[in-house]
């Protein structure tokens, strides 16, 4: 009997499912060698049939996307129990992602923005999300929506994770190979390099020895040298802080690296650490020009967190009570 | 009486200057405000940002960095790194909802015990008056926010 395997979704975009679109003929050896058992973005299994399955009759369950309402706590626990392995796939399940960008505030917030204020809203009765909606005698329930958004393994217990917005078919590939194989690295690995992308960067000869920036520039303001070490250029490219193993997309694509395979494995928040390494270039000693020239880095919290607030040290914006 | 809240304050004294300050003011029998806890390191430019946060998160107040004068270093340029990362770091704090007065750079020397006791005991009004920080974390939270979201 081939092993059982499922892909879930959760606060997420879809790309992480294009992933495993982009297997291209690679996915047919993965079918081939295992049954998808679940896959709600592509092929038509309810959640009756997941929980028809018996506890952990599941081998590995891929889950992307993070946690923002109700719904999806449950599914993700649901799968936990019918899974023997549960990976976190992607930056949104592993590190929070850009839906964790939400967490700068909170359901209120969110509700009053985009059904009440957005001008492009037209709400006159000022209608938000119920839980619960009657109407001509039937009754809908909708999912909850949490102030926070959180990671996967802050909802359940998560075996390993798998980097990346979204990860590369080769990951995929060799997490399926090293599941079915079962020639497995301790609990808990992000199945990626443990060294920075700068690494196994292209342009990594072009890094100066010394490096100072008198300006930061964004990727709008310049013309990029397609040769060229980003940061040596002036731009905000957090290859110093992140992990390697994306074979450079961005930096082929000629835009900086924005941080998304997240942190290596010493590292406890990405975002200080990208930070500290960033802020350190200003060419200048003097209080008020550093200050000027950091002023080109405009909002460090979407620039240094943009994939892992809900998995800093701060986890979320402090809201006024 | 009615209760008065103490602030507790993490203070980061470069080993050099401020920290070589708060021996001078100890010597000195000058007094102030008790509420920091002290942690030596070599140099202002070793506080990693992750080091501020986590002692926000782990209960702090307020935090204090203490280095040498600018051009003062003993490793030539660590306080200009500190004073670089400290603006990023207060902005982002900023950003997510700390107050400005919570977080503190200042330059003190070896000889300025007097200044140390003036920044600390300032500091101390300052974020008394916000009161207490008490970030929650998300987990805290979770059951109540699974009750009513």
């Amino acid at each position: 009997m081939k092993p059982k395997v499922a892909f879930y979704w959760c606060a997420a975009c879809g790309g992480c499912e294009e992933a495993v679109v982009d297997l291209a003929e690679g996915v047919l050896d993965v079918v081939a060698a295992v049954d998808i058992v679940f896959w709600p973005v592509a092929l038509d299994f309810k959640r009756q049939d997941l929980e028809a399955l018996a506890d952990r009759s599941i081998a590995a369950s891929f889950v992307n996307g993070a946690i923002r309402s109700t719904e999806q706590a449950e599914m993700a626990r649901l799968i936990r129990s019918k899974s023997q392995f549960v990976i976190a796939f992607g930056s949104c399940a592993q590190l929070g992602g850009i839906p964790g960008l939400a967490n700068l505030s909170n359901r209120q917030g969110i509700f009053e923005t985009v059904y009440r204020e957005a001008p492009s809203t037209i709400n006159p009765e000022g209608v938000l999300p119920a839980r619960t909606y009657q109407d001509n005698g039937h009754r809908l329930h909708l999912p909850g929506f949490f102030d926070t958004v959180r990671k996967l393994d802050d909802i359940i217990d998560v075996d390993y994770y798998v980097p990346g917005c979204p990860p590369t078919p080769k990951l995929l590939q060799e997490a399926v190979g090293a599941l079915l194989s079962g020639n497995l690295p301790p609990k808990g690995t992000v199945l990626a390099p443990d060294r920075a992308l700068c690494e196994e960067c292209p342009r990594k000869d072009t890094r100066p020895e010394k490096l100072t920036l008198a300006e930061f520039k964004r990727p709008h303001q310049v013309l990029i040298d397609p040769e060229k070490c980003m940061m040596a250029q002036g731009l905000v490219c957090l290859g110093p802080a992140t992990r390697g193993g994306c074979e450079t997309r961005c930096i082929n694509g000629n835009m900086p690296c924005t941080g998304c395979f997240g942190p290596t494995s010493r590292v406890r928040d990405f975002g200080a650490k990208a930070l500290s390494a960033v802020a350190c270039l200003a060419a200048s000693n003097d209080d008020a020009e550093i200050q000027r020239i950091l002023a080109g880095i405009p909002d460090p919290v979407g620039t240094f967190y943009r994939y892992s607030l809900p998995a800093s040290l701060l986890e979320r914006k402090r809201m006024k009570v | 009486m009615a209760e008065t809240f103490e602030p507790k304050i993490v203070a980061f004294f470069c080993n050099w200057c401020t920290y070589l300050a708060a021996d001078l003011a100890g010597t000195s029998r000058i007094k102030y405000a008790p509420n920091a806890r002290v942690i030596r390191v070599m140099c202002s430019g070793r506080i990693d940002p992750q080091f501020v946060l986590e002692a926000f998160v782990k209960g702090a107040d307020g935090v204090l960095i203490g280095g040498c004068h600018p051009g003062d270093c003993h490793y030539q340029e660590g306080n200009y790194k500190c004073l670089r990362r400290y603006h990023v770091l207060k902005h982002v704090l900023r950003d997510m909802g700390i107050e400005e007065e919570r977080f503190r750079l200042e330059w003190i020397s070896a000889a300025e015990a007097e200044r140390l006791k003036a920044v600390m005991n300032g500091m101390v009004e300052k974020v008394r008056a916000l009161g207490p920080l008490r970030l929650k974390t998300p987990d805290e939270v979770f059951a109540e926010e699974v009750a009513v979201a």
